[in-house]
């Protein structure tokens, strides 16, 4: 595991109670890794508080929602030549401890991408019951797409090799990206991996998908799905 | 029937000028305001141009005097779909082009930040 060659990639949105408190964590438990916060035109003093706790921060102008955020920091690490980049959510629910087990399992499987899952009937914050709903609907959705099961799609714990990285700095879902992602590796004939994680409950604030939103949430997914689909090459190989 | 052409006029009167307003004060560009004038000039030219045309459309063999606008309206309602769909992608491609924008900025501001970083490190 070369530290030197790994990023560790935080999008951050109105984040100024969690976000020192993550960085903090991911420096003290990764102290030679480098962490990227950025930050999608906050409203609030994110940035500052991100800098103060020692991260690098990607300031975008304009706010561009969490693909475009989460491609600027995959642009840039693509740029200043990172191997390999791990990204964790900026309200505190990923555990950076967990981070060098996602790395090993990316070098030693060879894949494109390892996700941090959350792991079934372990210890840890386990996530409402209309979100395990949600994410049963896109397991049996993902599943005949895949070729293979999926435990948690929606999982923003993600680890990506430069392979992964140089496609997602040009090519990335722009709103609620991580279940598209899958489809857009799997149009690539990129492989995945999955790790359980224990997942820990929010440090700060709320989530932005609202009852509401979370409609559009499944029927924004559902088309973007359907898209990527029709833009398969060939079909989509069985790993 | 005729109230509802006088409407079309005013709504294509009201559309047009809206266009060159925007125009003006550069709420929209030359180049897409050219089909919405367009359908707004064909939407004033059919709804005044109806009544003249009756008689050779009875001629032609329509049994009621509003089927030929019935089907000039639908002429007129499809070529504003029309122009929805191209705003639309002219919107789709302007906001990716936007999206690379800003994070091509962003990064720029990132490695000027840097660089300023490491200047006043050494100096």
């Amino acid at each position: 595991m070369n530290a030197a060659r790994t990023l560790i990639l935080i999008p951050a949105l109105n984040e100024e109670e969690s976000i020192y408190r993550v960085v903090r964590e991911a420096r003290e438990v990764l102290p030679d890794f480098d962490v990227l916060v950025v930050d999608d035109c906050s409203g609030d003093d994110t940035a500052n508080r991100a800098r103060g706790a020692g991260a690098r921060v990607l300031r975008l102008p304009c706010h561009l929602g969490l693909g475009g955020c989460v491609q600027a920091g995959y642009a840039l690490a693509f740029e200043l030549g990172y191997q390999t980049v791990v990204r964790i959510d900026g309200d505190g629910q990923h555990d950076p401890r967990d981070i060098p087990r996602l790395l090993e399992r990316l070098r030693s499987s060879g894949c494109e991408m390892v996700i941090g899952v959350r792991a079934k009937g372990g210890a840890g914050f386990q996530t409402s019951l209309i979100r395990k709903a949600g994410i049963s609907f896109f397991k049996l959705l993902l599943r005949p797409i895949l070729g293979r099961p999926v435990a948690d799609p929606t999982s923003g714990f993600v680890a990506v090799n430069r392979r992964a990285l140089e496609v997602f700095s040009s090519t990335f879902p722009l709103e609620y990206p991580e279940i598209e992602t899958l489809v857009v590796l799997q149009r690539r004939r990129f492989r995945f991996e999955e790790v359980p994680c224990a997942m820990r409950p929010r440090m700060a604030g709320r989530s932005s998908i609202t009852a509401i939103r979370s409609v559009y949430y499944v029927l924004h997914v559902l088309l973007g799905v359907f898209v990527n689909v029709l833009r398969f090459d060939g079909r989509p190989r069985r790993t | 029937m005729q109230l509802l052409l006088n409407l079309l006029t005013g709504f294509g009167i009201f559309l047009f000028l809206v266009v060159l307003r925007s125009l003006r004060r550069e709420h929209i560009r030359v180049e897409h305001s050219v089909s919405w004038l367009a359908a707004s000039v064909a939407l004033i030219a059919i709804s005044l141009l109806v009544p003249l045309i009756d008689p050779g459309a009875r001629t032609a063999g329509m049994s009621r005097a509003s089927e030929l606008s019935d089907a000039l309206l639908f002429i007129v309602f499809a070529i504003a779909l029309w122009i929805g769909y191209r705003s639309s992608r002219v919107a789709s491609e302007l906001k990716d082009m936007n999206i690379t924008l800003t994070q091509r900025v962003a990064i720029l501001e990132f490695q000027i930040r840097q660089l300023h970083e490491k200047e006043q490190a050494r100096s």
